[in-house]
């Protein structure tokens, strides 16, 4: 139903995630479908790498298929040691498509034309919600693409490359239920081991860094999420007025009108500016960090399985010393104290590489997006200065 | 016809000497006309009128008077001579001269201004009588409807007659009763003027007084021009609308009388209105273009004396254009018939004098038209050296009695003004109680009152509460700023400025309290009462509308208040999402200032810190914004629903008095047919009594009539000028407030620019 070209996804492309892409392993989704509820996504790779074959080929994914894939990553544990990318989420046009059937019951109180203009305001909208979710989709690949370990990851590959429908069988209740509980153990578990004496002193920084920002940044991203609806609403609230000018100066006959009729105009290209400003906003700040927020779970994640591993370390010592008292099992013993030991510090060594990196990218990301922000400003601001400008000399003129 | 025509130029005569020769012969005359002074005699008792010309102030009143008096007679004699034929307008037109001459004679008179007045309020009270609000204009009106009653009926048969004669293209047979009417209503004039003299010494106010001394000597220059006028009259006489000359006169009568009646300042606006009606339409009733407009609208007249009738749009307007100009005609058309010879004599004389000043004129006379517009226009827009300003509310008492009283300075170089600079305190319901007392005495006459700010018991609550948020500042800084715009559009409205009330209002220290404001007072459900009588009976009456003028306008006034509601409710709500920005951009400041914090990055964290303050004065910026969006532009627009209102209710008085008029008309009806019945039941003890009823009824009916058209002509009037007003207003409002988003934007780019350098610096 609404597919888009390149050209506005180059508009739109992930500036939340800094991604220092080789041309190895190039994957892009130039194009989706949405029918219903679902969204097909073509993913098309591009590569050099011998373990494909063929050097480009597309593929039809859907949104499960993503979130399947970002669920083996998880689950692998060769991955624990890893930052995994954070799943997209999950396609949502209920908003949009929300306020299309509101307009369409309060079609009757509204003047044919404002309804053409909110109707297409709600196009708009949707087609950039749209937009979005491509992107998130894109990042997430791309994300995984660019790391060097996960990039080989067999399932990945797969994903890109089989050319039929991966039919991923859907969660079933059982397992959604599951996956719930799962989730409850995990923070039981997180509360549990909190306990656990940390031993080193970059982790235990790390942790309470990300706890804290977690917070602060999940905070500001519900913020910033109300500050963009509202300057929506004001832009909403333009069209309106528009409209509604133009009305009545349709039916003055004074010479009202002509002024009716410069504010109708202004109003109406004062409305796009603003939702400009909307919607810059909301790519710019809003997206960047509601990315990071998600990103930042994933990175407390890794923390928690590090520390999973810490605790099963501690446990085995202590098993391993009660073995010893008991001298039975001591060898078997001494093997898993071994294997956790090894464990942990693989994932100690790889996730204060993934954190280091992790930092990096959020500072480079930040900046980019701050930097683009406040030169849409100060664009759209001047842009409205002029329309103004130009509107009052109009009337002075008259 | 031609011989009047020729008369023309001369019969300007300013000096006395025509006055007193005039009056003298008026004298003469009296005691000539047996008739018309049996008539007079009934209708009031001649001496009566002769004992209070000497109380009057004026000498030249009395003169006047005399004449007046003089010429009903001899009106009537005319008519008995032509033997109350159908002719009787033919004479009229023959006595157009006369009409000259009288109007030379009030004219020319050394204080023209004094002696105008005499004469209009001694007419007025007489058409008004009615209305009038004296007690013995009262007693006196009674005896007056009684004559001319009995005159009317009997020129009613005549008037059937005589019908050809009379019929304009514009005017129907109504208007020939009344035409009628007047003509022997002039009997009543005379009894009225021996009041009205008396009368309007005592009751001139000092605004009056003021007035005069201000605008005498403007009056004067206008006065030698209204002569002027007389001469285009003529050449309307030589068109068929004798009739015109007749009716017209009362409506004018009417009009002055209302003026007078009304409100002090009347007076001024008396004169005004009845040398305006010797302009064309809209400017007949405008007090204020009077004394400069006067002038210049009398000249053009002369130059286009036959396209009078052609220009005239509105057909109510015309009548009175021609009325208050025929007024004066038929007063003196007896009298000058007949001694023709005298008077043109006389006027040969003062025409000497007196031409110069219409030669003047009539050199002017296409630029005259102009000046008139652009002078109008340009009084409207500059408005009157009145500025208005409401300041420091202020909590008086405590509780539930407290109420909010401001500060009301006036600064003004008007003469009417005691001080250039005035401070009074207010409280709200005295605002409330000017506006009731200025709508119930202007109202009805069809002008557009600027209505006050509602109450709001619920906003006034908080506010007594004393609680002390932004919702009751906002509040009290919304009426503030509603009741400032609503007393500078009072003074903005010539005739309102001069209503004494608006002046005690601005002047008086101490006002009386007014009562009928409280909303929940037994006069306020009176009030509600009223109202919903009022809506029912706008229900009910349906009006078949004559003038698709005001067809087309109340539909445009309509739907532009149903727009304008619309576009107030999406401004509010505009306010609301604004509020609702700049709560949330304090909110997110407030986050990432904390987000900063937690940032260990430095550069980041001092960029996202700074990200923070930014927010922090953008939301500030929307705030104003938001304060913007309320003043200066919900506020115009709240403004403007207001005087919708105020226009609708215009309307509705116009339909009131059209209502009036139906009945009368209806019970008039009524009466002929009673009388009918009793003819044909041969009772000729309660055929009189019919009879007078019907004559009683038929200047009723007469009277509304004028009313209605006076209404008519001043609600379009006010339309227009409320229309030209609103189209400037808005655009200056609302290039405030563009100016207002235009100034936040600077500020934006001000403030995401000095961002910028912030958010490269992170590293």
């Amino acid at each position: 139903m609404s597919s888009f070209d390149d050209n506005n996804k180059e508009r739109l492309r992930s500036v939340s995630v800094d991604l220092n892409n080789d041309a190895s392993l190039l994957i892009d989704i130039p194009d989706a479908l949405c029918e219903r509820d679902k969204v097909k996504f073509t993913v098309h790779t591009k590569t050099t790498l011998s373990s494909f074959q063929k050097p480009e080929f597309s593929v039809p994914r859907q949104h499960e298929d993503f979130i399947w894939l970002h669920d083996t990553l998880v689950e692998t544990e060769d991955y624990a040691g890893l930052i995994i990318p954070p799943a997209p989420p999950k396609p949502d046009f209920e908003s949009p498509r929300e306020k299309m059937h509101k307009l369409g019951e309060g079609e009757a109180t509204m003047t044919k034309e404002e309804y053409t203009k909110m109707k297409q305001e709600l196009e708009a909208e949707y087609l950039a919600v749209f937009k979005k979710t491509v992107q998130v989709h894109e990042v997430f690949l791309q994300r995984l693409s660019s790391h060097p370990i996960l990039s080989k990851d067999r399932n990945f590959q797969i994903f890109l490359e089989y050319d039929q429908d991966l039919s991923v069988r859907r969660k079933n209740a059982k397992e959604m239920f599951g996956g719930f509980f799962k989730n409850m153990v995990k923070s039981a578990d997180e509360v549990l081991i909190a306990g656990v004496k940390e031993v080193d002193d970059f982790f235990e920084q790390e942790k309470t860094f990300l706890l804290d920002y977690f917070s602060k940044i999940k905070d500001a991203t519900a913020k910033a999420e109300k500050m963009t609806r509202s300057h929506k609403n004001i832009a909403d609230d333009y069209i309106r007025l528009s409209a509604t000018l133009n009305s009545l100066s349709a039916e003055e006959s004074t010479a009202n009108k002509k002024t009716l009729d410069h504010i109708s105009d202004l109003f109406e290209k004062l409305r796009k500016v603003e939702g400009r400003v909307a919607s810059d906003e909301e790519l710019k700040l809003t997206e960047l960090l509601r990315y990071y927020m998600r990103d930042i779970q994933a990175a407390k994640d890794l923390l928690y399985r590090r520390a999973r591993a810490l605790a099963d370390y501690e446990n085995s010592n202590k098993a391993l010393d009660k073995a010893r008292l008991k001298g039975k099992d001591v060898s078997q013993a001494e093997e898993h104290q071994q294997r956790c030991l090894q464990k942990f510090d693989n994932l100690s060594e790889s996730g204060k590489k993934e954190l280091t990196n992790f930092k990096a990218r959020r500072v480079v990301a930040f900046r980019k997006n701050l930097v683009e922000m406040a030169e849409l400003e100060v664009k759209h601001a001047k842009n409205n200065m002029t329309l103004l400008q130009g509107c009052i000399e109009l009337l002075s003129s008259n | 016809m031609a011989s009047s025509t020729e008369r023309s130029p001369p019969p300007f005569p300013d000096t006395e000497d025509q006055d007193v020769l005039d009056s003298e012969e008026v004298g003469g005359r009296d005691s000539d006309d047996d008739d018309g002074e049996e008539l007079f005699m009934s209708a009031s008792n001649t001496p009566l009128t002769k004992q209070d010309t000497p109380a009057s102030p004026d000498s030249q009143a009395s003169d006047l008077m005399d004449d007046l008096s003089a010429e009903p007679p001899s009106s009537q004699t005319e008519k008995s001579a032509a033997s109350s034929s159908p002719e009787e307008f033919v004479d009229l037109t023959n006595n157009l001269e006369s009409a000259e001459s009288k109007v030379e004679a009030e004219i020319s008179s050394p204080e023209p201004s004094d002696d105008f007045f005499d004469i209009l309020g001694s007419e007025t009270q007489k058409v008004e009588v009615e209305a009038s609000v004296k007690a013995d204009s009262g007693e006196v009106s009674s005896g007056v409807t009684d004559l001319p009653g009995g005159k009317t009926g009997s020129e009613q048969g005549t008037s059937s007659a005589a019908p050809i004669i009379n019929l304009n293209a514009d005017f129907s047979d109504n208007n020939q009763q009344p035409s009628r009417v007047e003509n022997k209503t002039n009997d009543p004039l005379a009894q009225v003027l021996s009041d009205t003299p008396a009368a309007d010494p005592k009751k001139p106010s000092s605004a009056v007084l003021d007035l005069f001394e201000d605008d005498g000597s403007d009056i004067f220059t206008g006065t030698p021009q209204t002569k002027p006028a007389s001469q285009p009259q003529k050449g309307l006489f030589g068109e068929p609308d004798e009739d015109l000359f007749g009716e017209p006169l009362g409506a004018m009568s009417k009009k002055t009388t209302e003026n007078e009646v009304k409100s002090s300042t009347t007076k001024a606006a008396g004169p005004a209105s009845s040398t305006g009606g010797a302009q064309q339409d809209r400017k007949s009733t405008e007090p204020a273009d009077i004394f400069t407009e006067e002038a210049v609208t009398t000249v053009p007249r002369t130059s286009n004396t036959s396209t009078v009738n052609s220009k005239a749009n509105g057909v109510h307007s015309e009548e009175d254009l021609f009325t208050e100009a025929t007024v004066e005609l038929s007063l003196d058309s007896p009298r000058s018939g007949r001694k023709k010879e005298e008077t043109s004599k006389p006027s040969a004389s003062s025409s000497s004098s007196s031409l110069s000043a219409p030669a003047k004129q009539a050199k002017q006379p296409p630029a005259a038209l102009e000046e008139l517009e652009d002078e109008e226009e340009a009084e409207k827009e500059d408005q009157f050296d009145v500025f208005i300003s409401v300041k420091d509310p202020e909590k008086v008492g405590d509780g539930m009695n407290a109420y909010m009283a401001y500060k009301v300075s006036t600064e003004t170089s008007l003469p009417m003004f005691r001080n250039k600079l005035m401070t009074v305190r207010r409280r709200f319901s005295d605002f409330l109680g000017l506006y009731e007392k200025l709508s119930e005495k202007h109202g009805p006459n069809g002008l557009i009152v600027p209505p006050p700010p509602e109450k709001s018991i619920l906003g006034m609550t908080k506010v007594k509460v004393g609680k002390e948020d932004s919702s009751s500042a906002d509040f009290l800084e919304r009426r503030r700023g509603a009741l400032e715009r609503y007393l500078q559009r009072v003074v903005n409205h010539p005739m309102l400025l001069q209503d004494p009330d608006v002046r005690e209002f601005l002047e008086k220290e101490e006002l009386p309290r007014a009562v009928s404001t409280q909303a929940l007072s037994g006069a306020g459900f009176l009030k509600m009462i009223n109202k919903a009588t009022d809506a029912v009976n706008k229900m009910t009456i349906k009006m078949n509308e004559s003038d698709a003028w005001f067809e087309e306008k109340l539909q445009e006034v309509e739907s532009a208040d149903q727009h304008f509601r619309k576009l107030h409710a999406l401004v509010e709500s505009l306010v609301v999402h604004r509020k609702e920005l700049s709560l949330n951009t304090a909110n997110f400041a407030k986050s990432a200032a904390m987000l900063g914090s937690a940032e260990d990055n430095t550069a980041l964290s001092r960029a996202l810190s700074q990200l923070a303050e930014v927010e922090d004065k953008i939301e500030q910026l929307h705030q104003d914004q938001a304060a913007n969006d309320t003043f200066s532009f919900a506020e115009l627009i709240a403004d403007y629903i207001r005087l919708l209102g105020a226009v609708r209710g215009s309307f509705d008085h116009r339909i009131k008095a059209w209502q009036r008029w139906q009945d009368g008309q209806a019970m008039l009806q009524k009466k002929r047919e009673t009388e009918a019945k009793l003819l044909w039941a041969n009772k000729p003890d309660k055929l009189q009594q019919a009879k007078d009823e019907i004559v009683e009824w038929e200047a009723k009916v007469t009277q509304f009539e004028r009313d209605f058209e006076r209404v008519s002509a001043t609600v379009r009037k006010e339309v227009i000028r409320f229309e030209k007003q609103r189209t400037n207003n808005f655009r200056r409002q609302i290039t405030k407030y563009l100016e207002s988003l235009l100034q936040s934007q600077q500020q934006l780019i001000k403030y995401w620019e000095a961002f910028l350098p912030e958010a490269k610096a992170i590293a």
